[in-house]
């Protein structure tokens, strides 16, 4: 019966439909916020029926839908998922559905368009995990700048229109560099179909420039070092739903571009250049740690640490190259890629949940500085708890999903270089560094100051909220099997796909 | 022999022809007491101009001795430009009631310059496309001069004036060095006379140099750009949307007509001299709309850099790319129309919305309209789901196609930096407090067609194939 659906589109036009109903609703009518959750709940739940209906065994893309959309370039409305994008989508939806419970007393200015404006992200986004067609795809990834602009320019702090401003140009400009790419792409293949890209001969010169764009696009979204600084501004502006957003899914749509696009089609280029991209992530990973530890903000530091974070997905995905050049099994790369996607979603729900805690702070003392805190755990045990937790996972606690990617892609990078994985490695004493140090600022010590001793325990809502999160990455970070299997096909597909040269 | 020309061909013009006199006696026996029935029946003129367009679509052909051309381009066209009158007469009515400007002068200039566009859309012939040019420029530099007591106005219109008359004078003298060689003024003639000569290129392409300056001015290309941020700043704002909107549709079919069916076998000159003018009016539309407060001024000069684009896909010269400029000045004309209706209905009596401060904190009290703005405003930048990304994609599809990545790059920088001002209206809109209360005073009828107006620019973003379609049958 779940094949028959057009599941896909469902879960992509439903929140679509729901937010503009959101709007209609207004601000005034209690019934906006129970039609809100519902409408993240009922997406969240069909999401699952993509989990649940999704074939192991094969790489092939599934529950493909494709219809016809301007004929006139043969361009489609074409989806299709596959082991990587089902496991984005349901991330997606999970957090959505979190920003939705999250907004709930807090926003009290225009909500009805707050609600709207994640309910329609949350569909260009989970459009974005399944276009198969690059103009599709693009209409959505471009779609996506606009609600996200509107969130952190109208519920943003005091600096949001510098912040929106720069966030909405850096990704614009890395994006139509896409854009050119996907149209070179289409002179020379003749076809729209992204599947179809994969397989066209390109000669080194042109997937070079293709790999540039690819750059320039994808590693402003992830965001790579140099290129990251429109981050920590958006992030620290961000109402607490926009920073888990961007955070939890935006972050992963860099990753998933070099997936999708990069590393299929131009995968001679990639070998040519791959010690560029590491050096890039290696910067990240050891540079951002160090950036991190001097922050005093708290979501400035998160923002960072996802940085650095995001630095293992690149990781991850380029150093596939070293790996075939020294070992005869091709073991080591099925790691590296696999140790790439369970850090893009371990770091989603670990950094919603960090964004989480810290918006739950931020909404009883207004400030997000380290220095106003102190001794939280004293009035707020519960929430201390949770938070140590979700810091522990941030740092790479081994029981922790935080703890499985990176651990993976360390594994990896020995077969590819012992220095790389040396670099790597100093994350779990940098990581352990700031997060802990922040969390013993914050939470322990004496009470700092009168309105520390004022706060109020998380309620039921909060506490459903971390609960659900605590329990998703304690169970990747326990069992990332099932995680794991519905990947591994796409993985090795992928594989072949890079080491056949289509010189 | 004598033969009777085939009059059908014109209906639509001679029909507009014969209104527009009747019309002029109108207004001069009830002079000012009766406006309202002038501005009913010049609607009533256009609205019945564009049924006998609809209706004639299909059958076409030469006739007037060849100098008049009958085509699916010309039907498109038309169609377009008296469609896009009606909504510009009807967004402009009541800012011109509010300002004594609306006299029956205004109405009778506008429908003869409607009638000067329509020959520009079907001549054949470079005295045809002359006449239909001049007609339309006079009526708009009238147009543009009709508010006397401002300053502003006037010298709008000497500089619209002057510099107009250098740019006629520039493509005759253009259209005379290719009589020279070719021995014709019917483009069909020209265009068989230069596919035939040879070692001529050199002269021809010395008369190319005129028409094209011709060309740039009229759409307002850098370096010819110099009297469009003055006049659409200086002239009421009525005035500018009537010159914004459906002239550029005019244009463009001169451009064709001229460059595509008169002179294709000089592609590879004018090709190098349209893309210098696309790369520098996006690059100085862009970069100048930046630094603009006005907020008539910053479409001016994003105007500019849409005329850049459009260019692009004629610049690549084939069918594809026709289409592609082709449906770029559909939808460009749609956006601007969008785009100073919303100007006009924020005015009011006293008050001109025309400053970018002046939409500062719209979502508060107009939260609709605010929205409306925000979709014209991404539109223009090119984001999608809406049309004006559609515009932007198959232009620049178009110049990617014939190799010409280096063109196509430029484009896609300077629509970031043209991202940069688009975003600051919204911002203003969205996320500034409001400095004077908005009001809007229009009646239904005008809020009602503007948005479904403005809808259309995010409808045609999700359905964009039907008037592709159109626009590459018109082509083939």
């Amino acid at each position: 019966m779940l094949a028959d659906l057009p599941l896909l589109s469902l879960v992509i036009w439903l929140p679509i439909l729901g937010g503009v109903i959101a709007i209609l609703i207004g601000d005034e009518r209690p019934i906006l916020k129970p039609f809100a959750l519902a409408i993240a709940t009922l997406t969240m739940l069909l999401s699952f029926g993509l989990y649940i209906g999704f074939d192991n065994t094969t790489y092939q893309m599934q529950f493909v839908e494709r219809h016809s959309w301007i004929e006139t370039f043969a361009i489609n409305y074409h989806l299709g998922v596959d082991g990587f994008s089902m496991p984005l989508i349901i991330l997606t939806t999970i957090s959505t559905l979190l920003v939705v419970v999250a907004a709930w007393e807090v926003i009290k200015d225009r909500l009805s368009q707050y609600l709207a404006a994640f309910l329609i992200m949350e569909g260009l986004m989970l459009a974005v995990f399944s276009a198969l067609d690059a103009i599709l795809f693009y209409v959505f990834f471009e779609a996506m700048l606009i609600p996200l602009f509107l969130v952190i320019g109208i519920w943003g702090g005091p600096n949001r229109v510098y912040a929106t401003i720069k966030f909405f140009l850096y990704t614009f400009f890395g994006s139509v560099f896409l854009l050119v790419a996907l149209l070179y792409l289409r002179h020379v293949s003749d076809s729209f179909a992204i599947l179809d890209f994969h397989n066209v001969g390109l000669s080194l010169k042109e997937q070079t420039w293709l790999l540039l764009a690819f750059l320039i696009a994808f590693a402003v979204k992830v965001p790579m070092w140099p290129v990251h600084t429109w981050l920590p501004d958006a992030h620290v502006e961000a109402p607490t739903g926009g920073s888990v957003i961007l955070a939890a899914i935006t972050l992963k749509i860099g990753g998933y571009g070099f997936l999708r696009f990069a590393l299929p089609i131009a995968p001679d280029a990639s070998l040519v250049l791959d010690w560029f991209i590491i050096s890039l992530s290696l910067i990240a990973i050891v540079y951002i740690g160090f950036v991190a530890l001097a922050q005093s903000d708290l979501k400035k530091l998160i923002a960072y640490s996802s940085i650095a974070h995001m630095g293992f997905v690149t990781l991850g995905l380029f150093i596939i190259f070293r790996i075939f050049a020294n070992a005869s099994t091709g073991t080591g790369a099925v790691l590296a890629i696999e140790g790439a996607m369970v850090q893009m979603i371990s770091h989603g729900f670990i950094s919603a949940a960090m964004f989480l805690a810290v918006g739950v702070l931020y909404d009883r003392m207004h400030t997000r500085e380290i220095s106003a805190y102190g001794g939280v755990v004293n009035t707020m045990p519960v929430f201390a708890a949770f938070a140590v937790f979700f810091a522990m996972a941030n740092a790479g606690l081994p029981g922790t999903s935080g703890f499985v990617g990176e651990f993976m892609v360390i594994l990896a990078a020995f077969q590819a270089n012992f220095w790389f994985a040396f670099l790597a490695a100093t994350t779990l004493i940098l990581g352990a560094a700031y997060t802990l140090w922040m969390v013993k600022r914050v939470f322990y010590g004496e009470v700092a100051n009168q309105e520390v001793a004022a706060l109020k325990d998380i309620n039921r809502r909060e506490f459903a909220m971390l609960a659900s999160l605590a329990v998703i990455v304690l169970f990747i970070g326990v069992w990332p099997d099932p995680l794991l299997d519905v990947m591994h096909a796409s993985v090795e597909h992928l594989l072949t796909q890079v080491s056949q040269s289509k010189l | 022999m004598f033969q009777v020309p085939n009059m059908q061909f014109a209906l639509p013009e001679m029909f507009l022809l014969g209104m527009a006199c009747v019309i002029l006696l109108l207004v001069a026996f009830t002079g000012v007491r009766r406006v309202e029935w002038v501005y009913g029946l010049s609607q009533l003129t256009l609205l019945s101009t564009a049924l006998i367009i609809f209706w004639s679509i299909g059958d076409g052909g030469l006739t007037f001795a060849d100098t008049y051309v009958k085509d699916s381009l010309s039907d498109l066209l038309k169609l377009s430009i008296c469609l896009v009158n009606v909504l510009v007469l009807l967004y402009s009515s009541a800012y011109l009631k509010a300002r004594q400007l609306m006299q029956g002068e205004f109405y009778v200039l506008a429908i003869f310059a409607t009638l000067g566009m329509l020959i520009m859309v079907s001549a054949y012939h470079f005295l045809t496309l002359y006449l239909g040019l001049e007609l339309l420029s006079l009526c708009l530099y009238a147009m543009v001069a009709m508010q006397r007591d401002s300053a502003v106005a006037t010298e709008a219109a000497m500089k619209y004036f002057i510099l107009g008359a250098i740019a006629s004078g520039m493509l005759l003298y253009g259209m005379s060095i290719i009589y020279g060689i070719t021995g014709s003024l019917a483009l069909g003639e020209v265009a068989a006379a230069v596919s035939m000569s040879t070692g001529n290129e050199t002269i021809l392409s010395f008369g190319l140099v005129f028409l094209i300056i011709g060309i740039g001015f009229k759409f307002g290309a850098v370096p010819f750009h110099m009297w469009l941020p003055d006049v659409y700043h200086g002239a009421p704002t009525a005035m500018t949307l009537f010159i914004a909107a459906a002239p550029k549709i005019a244009a463009f079919a001169m451009l064709v007509r001229l460059l595509v069916e008169g002179l294709i076998d000089l592609h590879s000159h004018w090709q190098d001299m349209l893309i210098m003018l696309a790369v520098l009016s996006m690059i100085v539309g862009n970069v100048v709309a930046i630094a603009q407060t006005n907020l008539k001024r910053m479409l001016a000069y994003s105007t500019i850099s849409h005329v850049g684009f459009l260019l692009m896909g004629v610049l690549s010269g084939t069918q594809e790319g026709f289409a592609a400029s082709l449906f770029y000045t559909l939808i460009y004309a749609l956006m601007t129309l969008g785009a100073f209706g919303m100007i006009l209905l924020l005015s009011r009596q006293g008050y001109e919305a025309e400053n970018i401060e002046d939409f500062k904190g719209l979502s508060r009290k107009q939260p609709w309209f605010a929205l409306m703005m925000m979709i014209l405003m991404f539109s223009m930048a090119g984001i999608p789901p809406l049309a004006g990304f559609y515009a932007k994609l198959l232009v620049i599809k178009s110049v990617i196609d014939v190799d010409l990545l280096s063109v196509a790059i430029v484009a896609v920088i300077t629509s970031v930096i043209g991202a940069f001002y688009y975003l600051r209206v919204i911002k203003v809109m969205y996320f500034d407090k409001p400095l004077v209360e908005h009001t809007v005073t229009a009646s239904s009828l005008v809020q009602i067609i503007l948005s479904a107006n403005i809808l259309m620019v995010l409808g045609l973003g999700l359905f964009p194939g039907m008037l592709m379609k159109i626009c590459s049958i018109v082509f083939v």
